[in-house]
């Protein structure tokens, strides 16, 4: 029988997070992903927000294997046969500590796993975790491919689904509405193409996301990322949107569409898509959030739900990275106390109270209502196109003044639902 | 509507290892449930279809283990799994 202070399942953001952590503080720690090699399960849109977690692994960041530093901000509301783009730039975003990167997983993952083993982690990759072992209604070790292997605690660290929560007994299968689907396609460009492109200088990067008219109507948005030399391009859609609201129309038909609008094509011209990829996405925020410990086990990263939607930033990485910390230090208690129980381990949801991760997720609580609002996704997008487009035009005859022209669509029943729109956007 | 060629031919891009059974299954008796049809819609890879009899097949090649399925339709009618550990789609860049 193979025993260890601590399993990890799975080798994404949060378990290797956790692993390095404790491997660091010299736990006998045993990492198990069921891919050949981590990240190569993972999907992100992605970006990562460094600035909450730079100091929780102060060694991590000279080193790792990013894209580009984020440096141009954009959203644009898209309409049917129009689009409105903000975009934010300038030397603010261009100065050290940068805030955000683009990543792909498959690359950084692997760094990060590299990292965590030279701490002294034991990495076990192509091997699932089949089912938990429980003894006397606690988590005592796992199943992989037949072998038994038993640990104080574990730590499931398995994405979005989390079948080995479930499995523990601590959550149930999601529901349709707290979760969405991303589906996302890699676009090799040249780096000189993108720069030119995008207007970036070396390793500058973009990121812009899209929302209106892409969706029809449904929640969700599109995304753009730069990476070195490719373009994550990608859209994410509600999983009860997709299946319950008008119209219906299959997932990868919403990709093509976005991809076709002359808007986006333009950006993506020429190159090359390298892969295809896809994920469910937890959009649930705090009410959705799952059991975060049990009897010997701790829950982290996706598989406690811990990702965020805030309109203009979705983030989800950085809560992988910090909840799987915190994990370890929970851990680290649990050991020096020789308490692996529930009361002992629910010092993980303290500790995530009093860090950013489940501070955000309270203060964004109501953020997951508000976005998923038809006038956001729809009318407001048609409105402010028509209002350009009259501010534009210059017909053949003389043009309205400026102020009628607007007036015309701002009715006061109009602006009376703004108010109303206002004050529920007041929540997020 | 997406082109399924082109749907096709994207997931060719992937990288595949066989594994040696499907991980996912509809469970038996499920195949004409209205909760399986949702899972036409959703999938990303456009693996599950409904043939001229109104049953949903479902062809396993291409999964992108997503996990989308198995939020829209729920445990009553898939059988759901990840494939064995070292099978299934491996992310080149993710």
């Amino acid at each position: 029988m193979e025993k260890f202070d601590v399993i990890v399942v799975g080798a994404g953001l949060a378990g290797l997070a956790a692993a390095y952590t404790m491997a660091r503080e010299g736990l006998e720690v045993i990492l198990l992903e069921r891919g050949d090699y981590p990240g190569s399960k993972n999907v992100t849109g992605g970006r990562l927000y460094v600035n909450p977690v730079r100091d929780l692994f102060p060694d991590l960041w000279d080193q790792a294997p990013f894209e580009r530093f984020i440096t141009h901000e954009g959203f644009s509301m898209m309409s049917k046969d129009r689009s409105i783009t903000v975009d934010y730039h300038g030397r603010e975003l261009c100065r050290e500590p940068y805030q955000s990167y683009s990543v792909l997983r498959s690359r950084f993952d692997r760094w990060l796993a590299e990292q965590t083993e030279a701490q002294g982690a034991m990495l076990l990759s192509s091997a699932k975790v089949d089912d938990v072992i429980i003894d006397n209604g606690k988590i005592s070790g796992v199943l992989t491919g037949g072998d038994d292997l038993h640990a104080d605690v574990v730590v499931a660290c398995d994405g979005v689904l989390s079948l080995i929560a479930e499995k523990a007994g601590l959550r149930r299968p999601g529901l349709p509405g707290d979760y969405a689907v991303g589906i996302k396609e890699v676009i090799e460009l040249d780096a000189d193409i993108i720069n030119a492109r995008f207007n970036l200088e070396g390793n500058e990067g973009t990121a812009r996301l899209f929302f209106g008219d892409i969706t029809k109507g449904k929640f969700g948005g599109g995304f753009l990322y730069t990476n070195k030399d490719s373009i994550s391009l990608g859209i994410v859609i509600g999983i009860k949107a997709l299946t319950d609201d008008e119209p219906s129309m299959e997932a990868p038909a919403f990709l093509d569409g976005f991809k076709n609008r002359p808007e986006v094509a333009a950006l993506i011209k020429g190159g090359q898509t390298v892969e295809y990829s896809a994920h469910v996405i937890p959009e649930g925020g705090y009410r959705s959030l799952t059991a975060l410990s049990g009897n010997g086990i701790l829950v982290a990263g996706d598989a406690a739900g811990l990702a965020l939607n805030l309109g203009v930033t979705v983030r989800g990485m950085e809560y992988a990275l910090a909840s799987g910390y915190y994990a370890a230090q929970t851990v680290l208690q649990a050991k020096d106390a020789g308490d692996y129980g529930t009361e002992m381990l629910s010092v993980y949801k303290t500790m995530l109270e009093n860090s950013f991760v489940l501070e955000d997720f309270k203060n964004f609580r109501e953020t997951p209502t508000v976005l998923d609002d038809p006038r956001i996704l729809s009318h407001y997008p048609d409105l402010f196109g028509n209002i350009m487009k009259d501010i534009y035009e210059v017909p053949a005859g003389s043009k309205n003044r400026l102020y009628t022209t607007i007036r015309r669509y701002l009715t006061i029943s109009e602006m009376l639902s703004m108010f109303k729109d206002f004050r529920k956007a007041t929540k997020i | 509507m997406s082109d399924p060629m082109e749907l096709k031919a994207k997931l060719g891009l992937d990288v595949f290892k066989p594994g040696p059974k499907p991980h996912i299954t509809i469970k038996p008796g499920m195949e004409k449930d209205p909760r399986l049809k949702k899972a036409i819609l959703v999938c990303p890879a456009g693996l599950y279809s409904e043939n001229e009899n109104g049953a949903v097949t479902l062809t396993i090649d291409g999964c992108l283990e997503c996990g989308t399925c198995r939020i829209a339709c729920g445990k009553d009618v898939l059988d759901w799994n990840y494939p064995d550990g070292g099978a299934g789609v491996q992310f080149r860049f993710g």
